[in-house]
């Protein structure tokens, strides 16, 4: 287990910051895709590449790689970057977003991009390929362990209660899943659309272990994931409660910025605010 | 010269026609017919805007049903609808409906025969920088492998206001085919529209002073594909090419009947979609030409390969489903006939 300090902490925070303006300037640059979604996992995605996960840039297919599927493909914009600052692409690449011929498609693709493992924008599927990239490592007697990053919006798909099922049944212990529990999906707040609370009690209901967490503050982050792991008859959810937007006041908690980009004058607006977030 | 039967837009060749999204005369059709007829509802899954079916849901919201992020309840719910004197509309993106849900489709919609409208948006090429995750390329296909399932593909707004009207009328399965981005309006409120017939837009033979042609061909196209196919057959008169131009908004069931009669004319046929060449308009054209009247063909479409993000105008000239690569099929069809008389 890695050490974590809080100079530690202080650098994630600081990734974190950095990944949210990538994000703002890449959006405003493509001039579409999703601002919401990645401000509010930002957090989340710079404590798993630097610190959670056991990865090696250099070597984007290391088979004893920890895997990172991400099953909400649209909030890529916070996978790229965050892959971009643990060095997988140059930086200056995240321009090219959702651009003919680029590596970085509008959703994720493991053909185009160095880091990303599985293809994903249709939503609900991501669980039950982590189910089978974790049964491989068992069979392959690896010791990796398998991250599912999951919204809340696609526990309304059958296909995400399948892979719950399925997993509760087989004790999966070499998965975690992460849920962005940010209560916003297209049409409106999660719980307008299609209530999925209580989703602590279900997944309980499915035999998972299940942890709750603020999925802004680095500790509670790193430390639930480490809790996961140790956790050895179940597999464990971390429904990690975010805010959308996270970092931009005007896009904050707003369920109209799900699937919009910020223009250039509102991106200035929002790569101001985000300056003052840095600590030094 | 364009068909004067076909009451186009004045302006279709001679200036650029105004944009409208495809879609959006699916909107104001649902409105519309919920308006008059009370057993039409709509379903949507977490895509009530973008699919247009907005202005309905706040018009008629005891008609509207918002079933989430769910597909394929989204869909046996409809079929459900359809089998107790409903008139269900289904909306979602082509990638998830008809994609995710084909199955429950197969069994509960086309099987069970029960009156369901699939509204598939998003589809083609043009839904542009989400990516090839979005971008339905195989609907057509896999609509058409079905028994009992009706499959249309309006060319703009104005024509998918009509199509989604007919549909309601006609009892049974259909799909609805819809763009996203903003396409050029090239029908009228006067364009006839009958959901069994294909219209000619686009005939070089109306033209009486005509000169000696070095060919013809018949440009059979859908969707957003026609107005490329009429900026082709345009380009391909200055060229000496004869054409005619057959606006095939409906590929199941296809209009064999004027299909032949104009293939009859030509010296070859090409068709153009956005869509995959293997199972779709193309397909469809050619497993009618091949029983009937056996010509020589040109597909264009995405060469079984998915697409990419991008602007619309770059993916389509990229992947050659363009007015430049019909233009370009022409020319090598008509090169190679004229060499083969020779011979
Ligand atoms: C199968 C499928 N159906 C529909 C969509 C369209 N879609 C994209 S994002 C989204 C909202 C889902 O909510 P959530 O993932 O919670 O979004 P966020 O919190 O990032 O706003 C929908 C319906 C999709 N990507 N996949
Ligand atoms: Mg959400």
């Amino acid at each position: 287990m890695r050490e974590l300090t809080q100079e530690k902490i202080a650098f994630i925070k600081n990734i974190a910051n950095d990944v949210r303006e990538e994000v703002i300037k890449m959006l405003a640059e493509a001039g579409s895709g999703h601002s919401a979604g990645p401000l509010g996992m930002a957090d989340i995605f710079a404590a798993m590449y630097f610190h959670i996960l056991n990865h090696d840039p250099k070597d984007p297919l290391w088979e004893d790689r920890d895997r990172l599927v991400l099953s909400n493909g649209h909030i890529c914009p916070v996978l790229y970057a965050t892959l971009a600052f643990a060095g997988y692409m140059p930086l200056k690449e995240l321009k090219t977003l959702r651009k003919l011929n680029s590596r970085l498609q509008g959703h994720p693709h493991r053909a185009s991009t160095p880091g990303v493992e599985t293809t994903s924008g249709p939503l609900g599927s991501g669980l039950s390929q982590s189910i089978g990239i974790a049964l491989s490592a068992k069979l392959d007697n690896k010791k990796y362990q398998t991250y599912c990053l999951m919204s809340d919006g696609e526990h309304n798909e059958g296909n995400t209660w399948e892979a719950i099922m399925f997993a509760g049944k087989m004790k999966l212990n070499n998965v975690t899943a992460i849920i962005d529990r940010n209560n916003i999906q297209i049409d409106g707040f999660t719980e307008n659309v299609m209530p999925i609370e209580p989703l602590r009690d279900k997944y309980e209901a499915f035999n998972w272990h299940v942890l709750e967490i603020d999925g802004h503050n680095i500790y509670e982050i790193i430390a639930a994931a480490t809790e996961a792991k140790a956790i050895y008859e179940k597999p464990t959810v971390i429904i990690a409660h975010t805010i959308p937007g996270r970092g931009v006041s005007f896009m904050e908690k707003n369920y109209l910025w799900h699937g919009k980009p910020p223009t250039i004058q509102e991106a200035k607006v929002a790569l101001d605010e985000l300056k003052k977030f840095r600590t030094k | 010269m364009i068909n004067p039967s076909a009451k186009l837009n004045k302006k279709v060749l001679t200036q650029k026609p105004e944009m409208t999204p495809i879609r959006n005369g699916f909107g104001s059709a649902i409105t519309q017919l919920g308006e008059k007829n009370k057993n039409v509802v709509v379903l949507s899954a977490d895509l009530t805007e973008s699919t247009r079916a907005e202005d309905f849901s706040k018009k008629f919201p005891e008609r509207f049903f918002s079933v989430g992020v769910a597909e394929q309840n989204l869909i046996t719910m409809a079929s459900g609808f359809g089998v107790s004197g409903k008139i269900p509309f289904a909306c979602s993106y082509a990638v998830f409906s008809p994609g995710r849900n084909w199955e429950q489709i197969r069994t509960t919609v086309a099987y069970n025969n029960s009156n369901v409208k699939i509204a598939g948006h998003h589809a083609g090429l043009v839904t542009g920088p989400d990516g090839a995750t979005h971008q339905a390329i195989e609907d057509i296909a896999t609509m058409r492998a079905m028994p009992n399932m009706r499959i249309f593909v309006p060319c703009d707004a104005v024509e998918a206001e009509k199509m989604t009207i007919a549909a309601a009328k006609i009892y049974g399965p259909i799909y609805l085919r819809f763009s996203r981005n903003e396409t050029p309006v090239i029908t009228t409120k006067e364009t006839p529209l009958n959901p069994d017939k294909a219209e000619i837009f686009y005939d070089s033979s109306l033209k009486k002073s005509r000169k000696t042609k070095k060919g013809s061909v018949l440009l059979v196209a859908c969707g957003h594909m026609v107005y490329d196919a009429l900026l082709a057959a345009k380009e391909l008169e200055e060229k000496d090419i004869a054409s005619v131009v057959l606006n095939m908004h409906t590929i199941k069931p296809l209009d064999e009947k004027t299909l032949i009669e104009c293939a009859r004319r030509c010296d070859g046929v090409i068709t153009a979609e956005d869509h995959n060449i293997i199972g779709g308009l193309g397909g469809a054209v050619a497993e009618a030409l091949a029983k009937k009247l056996p010509k020589r063909m040109e597909l264009i479409g995405t060469k079984d390969v998915f697409g990419e993000s991008g602007e619309t105008d770059e993916l389509k000239r990229k992947y050659e489903i363009d007015s430049k690569a019909i233009v370009k099929a022409a020319e090598k069809m008509i090169k190679e006939t004229k060499r083969k008389t020779a011979e």
